[in-house]
């Protein structure tokens, strides 16, 4: 084409600016914007900050727990109970609750005990098993992998016409998996009663988010599959809140899903298994230790004469009765292994089990070493290999 | 009674079983208007509708994924892959999740579900489309493997794995589709997951086969007795995962001799299995090594020397008379 000459075949706009929202309602010091107010009745407020408390404090136990050898690896929620919270209060019971492997706030409040999430870490699947009419999903532990299962629960919800809505988390780092974008894809298409709660934590692992994605943000992600995404302070409970009960009613009208990017920070380690002083400096976890979740809601009840005196020593006390009800249950009894691989199990299934009884009967079980109490530091040879509950001696043949 | 191929007697499968359940539902590429690429799901999208029948996005992943969610809400998902090659886009979802659930929700969820797809060569295709992946399956505990040799227990044992509580992998030897017809009844018929079926019975020789390979093995076995006089028994094993050892003990111990043919690559394929079930059931009966006839240890070689990889009469028939002779 020569210059000055109209083009006969124009560039032409098939699809005008997108635009990314944020939210917050309330500031670093617990202020609320009262124009954004989410209208929650006292009581709600608060059942919310009981839930954010127990959060963080069995989170702490846990990880006491863990450095002890009573427990295994886990993931820590420390700085994300907002996020959590937030999102997983404006489901009904009858909605699904699709977890990854850092919920435990949400998973107590969808009715999870705290018993059964120690016994899960501590190597029993038993602590795995939902209730039976709990509609929640057990812990998935590859990345991104239980997005399309909620695809496949919100299209089951609709094919049946159960107005439940589905919620799905996962964190920053599961947003390059395939599987993201296959459930967002699908999702869209299939106009599915479903939100996807992202805990932008900043880091996965070692990898912030900057290696993570070039998209100025994560919820913009949503806008390619035709579907709106809103990015909210995930420190902030009440914009948390108000976001995920407009996404849910969204979803539960009929009006498709929504991707909600909280952005919040993993005050502590990836895993129980991470040092997170060699990837990122102790300046910025402070700066997000003066943004805790914990801190803004508090100061913000205490305003409102709203928080419960004895609050921690009541919850401190429920988890105590928990721990100690964990620490009861008895060795594993290895033989239960077969009972869920299949509804039936095969021939060749029943002789392996038949061999590991007889082997179980020759041989006297030994019971397992009690760990230390708690408090008492583990010796030496501990430390360098903690013994798990319920790790028996190898069997000699 | 009606003559049918392959494909109809699978596309009466499905039919039967949407009739008489509404929570079995298809879900693959191309499965509903279109009827599937090999045309197994024809005419079911007029039937039952889109949302029954259900056109997914191109996503292997995202067709099993949201299967297993399906499946825990209490749904029945058929799915189709396309082509088995195309399955490791959705291998992590099937060995990860539908093969797990059972165990990790220690008995609260299952995934009653059963995954379809295409395999082995015999179609002059291009790399994807001949390949033969029995094995990864095989291998994964909390799944059932189950393939088919003809119509009409095509039909029954589609049926089976659509109605068994657990995850069935299907497969369908493309080179069978339309290969032959046989009498399928019209009324509902069922095979047990799990069952060997003996196919010929004889007194010298075991030839265990499966799918496709069904079909040679009885080409042998006819001109080994017309040629030599010599009775081959053939165990067709529809199902790979569980392995019905006793039926192939129990022929081998009046055999005493065994050849094991597959599609498959040779190393750790689902001879090797076999054999070793052979040796600890009936080691003492054995009278010559037992020998595997498979396609090499190569990845997809082209179509145009795919009949030099695949097992065909005259390698399984020169292997029998080795096997009979040592």
């Amino acid at each position: 084409m020569r210059e000055n000459e109209p083009a006969t075949m124009p560039r032409t706009i098939v699809e005008p600016q997108f635009t990314v929202e944020h939210l917050s309602i309330l500031d670093s010091d617990g202020t609320l914007d009262s124009a954004l107010d989410p209208d929650i009745p006292p009581e709600d407020l608060k059942r919310l900050h009981h839930a954010m408390r127990l959060g963080r404090r069995f989170d702490e136990r846990m990880l006491r727990l863990q450095r002890q050898g009573r427990i295994g690896t886990f993931a820590p929620i420390k700085g994300q109970e907002a996020a959590q919270i937030g999102s997983v209060a404006t489901l009904r019971r009858t909605d699904w609750m699709v977890p990854s492997f850092r919920e435990t706030a949400a998973m107590l409040w969808r009715g999870w005990t705290m018993e059964h999430i120690l016994l899960f870490f501590a190597g029993y699947l038993e602590g795995g098993q939902p209730a039976p009419d709990q509609r929640d999903l057990p812990i998935c532990i590859p990345v991104g992998g239980q997005l399309p299962h909620a695809v496949g629960l919100a299209y089951a919800a609709q094919y049946r016409g159960d107005d439940s809505v589905v919620m799905a988390y996962c964190g920053d780092g599961a947003t390059s998996e395939g599987d993201f974008h296959e459930a967002m894809n699908f999702a869209g298409v299939w106009h599915l009663p479903l939100v996807f709660l992202v805990q932008n934590n900043q880091w996965a692992i070692s990898v912030p988010l900057k290696k993570q994605t070039h998209s100025r943000t994560i919820a913009q992600k949503a806008l390619a599959y035709g579907f709106p995404g809103l990015q909210v302070d995930g420190n902030d409970v009440l914009a948390v809140y108000a976001a995920s009960r407009e996404a849910v009613e969204r979803a539960r009208a009929g009006d498709g899903p929504t991707l909600i990017e909280c952005v919040t920070y993993r005050l502590g380690v990836h895993t129980t298994s991470d040092d997170p002083t060699k990837y990122r400096s102790a300046e910025e976890v402070e700066a997000w230790e003066r943004k805790d979740p914990l801190t803004r809601f508090g100061a913000y009840l205490q305003q409102r004469n709203l928080v419960e005196p004895g609050l921690d020593e009541a919850i401190d006390a429920d988890i105590a009765r928990a721990v100690e009800a964990f620490e009861a249950v008895g060795a594993p009894d290895p033989l239960v292994m077969f009972d869920h691989a299949y509804a039936t199990p095969s021939v060749a299934l029943e002789g392996q089990r038949a061999e590991m009884a007889g082997r179980l009967a020759r041989t006297p079980v030994t019971a397992p070493a009690a760990p230390p109490a708690e408090g008492e530091a583990p010796a030496a040879a501990e430390r360098q290999s903690p013994p798990m509950r319920g790790q028996r001696r190898p069997w000699r043949s | 009674m009606a003559k049918l191929n392959m494909v109809k007697a699978l596309n009466l499968a499905l039919l039967q079983e949407m009739e008489r359940d509404p929570d079995v539902l298809v879900i693959g590429e191309d499965v509903g208007v279109d009827g599937g690429v090999f045309r197994v799901t024809e005419d079911l999208h007029r039937k039952f509708g889109g949302t029954r029948v259900v056109d997914s996005p191109l996503a292997e992943a995202g067709i099993i994924g949201a299967a297993v969610g399906m499946s825990l809400y209490g749904l029945k998902p058929v799915c189709e892959i396309q082509f088995s090659g195309f399955a490791f886009q959705c291998f992590h979802q099937i060995e990860n999740h539908v093969a797990r659930y059972r165990m990790r929700s220690q008995g609260r969820f299952g995934c009653q579900m059963v995954v379809r797809m295409p395999y082995g060569g015999g179609v002059r295709a291009l790399e994807h489309h001949s390949e033969s992946e029995e094995q990864f399956y095989a291998h994964v505990p909390g799944l059932k493997m189950v393939i088919p040799s003809g119509p009409r227990n095509a039909r029954a044992l589609l049926a089976a794995a659509i109605r068994d509580p657990d995850p069935v992998i299907f497969f369908e030897a493309k080179a069978l589709y339309h290969a032959a017809k046989e009498d399928v009844p019209d009324e509902i018929e069922t095979m047990p997951i799990g069952r060997a079926h003996v196919d010929r019975p004889g007194r010298d020789l075991t030839l265990v086969a499966y799918g496709a390979m069904v079909r040679v093995a009885r080409e042998v076995a006819e001109r080994l007795h017309e040629e030599d006089g010599v009775e081959v028994e053939i165990v067709d094993l529809l199902t790979i995962s569980p392995l019905d050892r006793e039926t192939l003990a129990a022929s081998v111990r009046k055999t005493g001799h065994a050849v094991i043919v597959h599609e498959a690559p040779r190393s750790f394929g689902p001879g090797a299995e076999i054999a070793t079930s052979i040796m600890e059931e009936a080691f003492l009966s054995l009278e010559a090594p037992i020998r595997r006839v498979t396609a090499y240890d190569v990845p997809f070689v082209g179509f145009a020397r795919e009949r030099a990889n695949v097992p065909d009469a005259a390698r399984v028939l020169a292997a029998c008379r080795e096997t009979l002779a040592f």
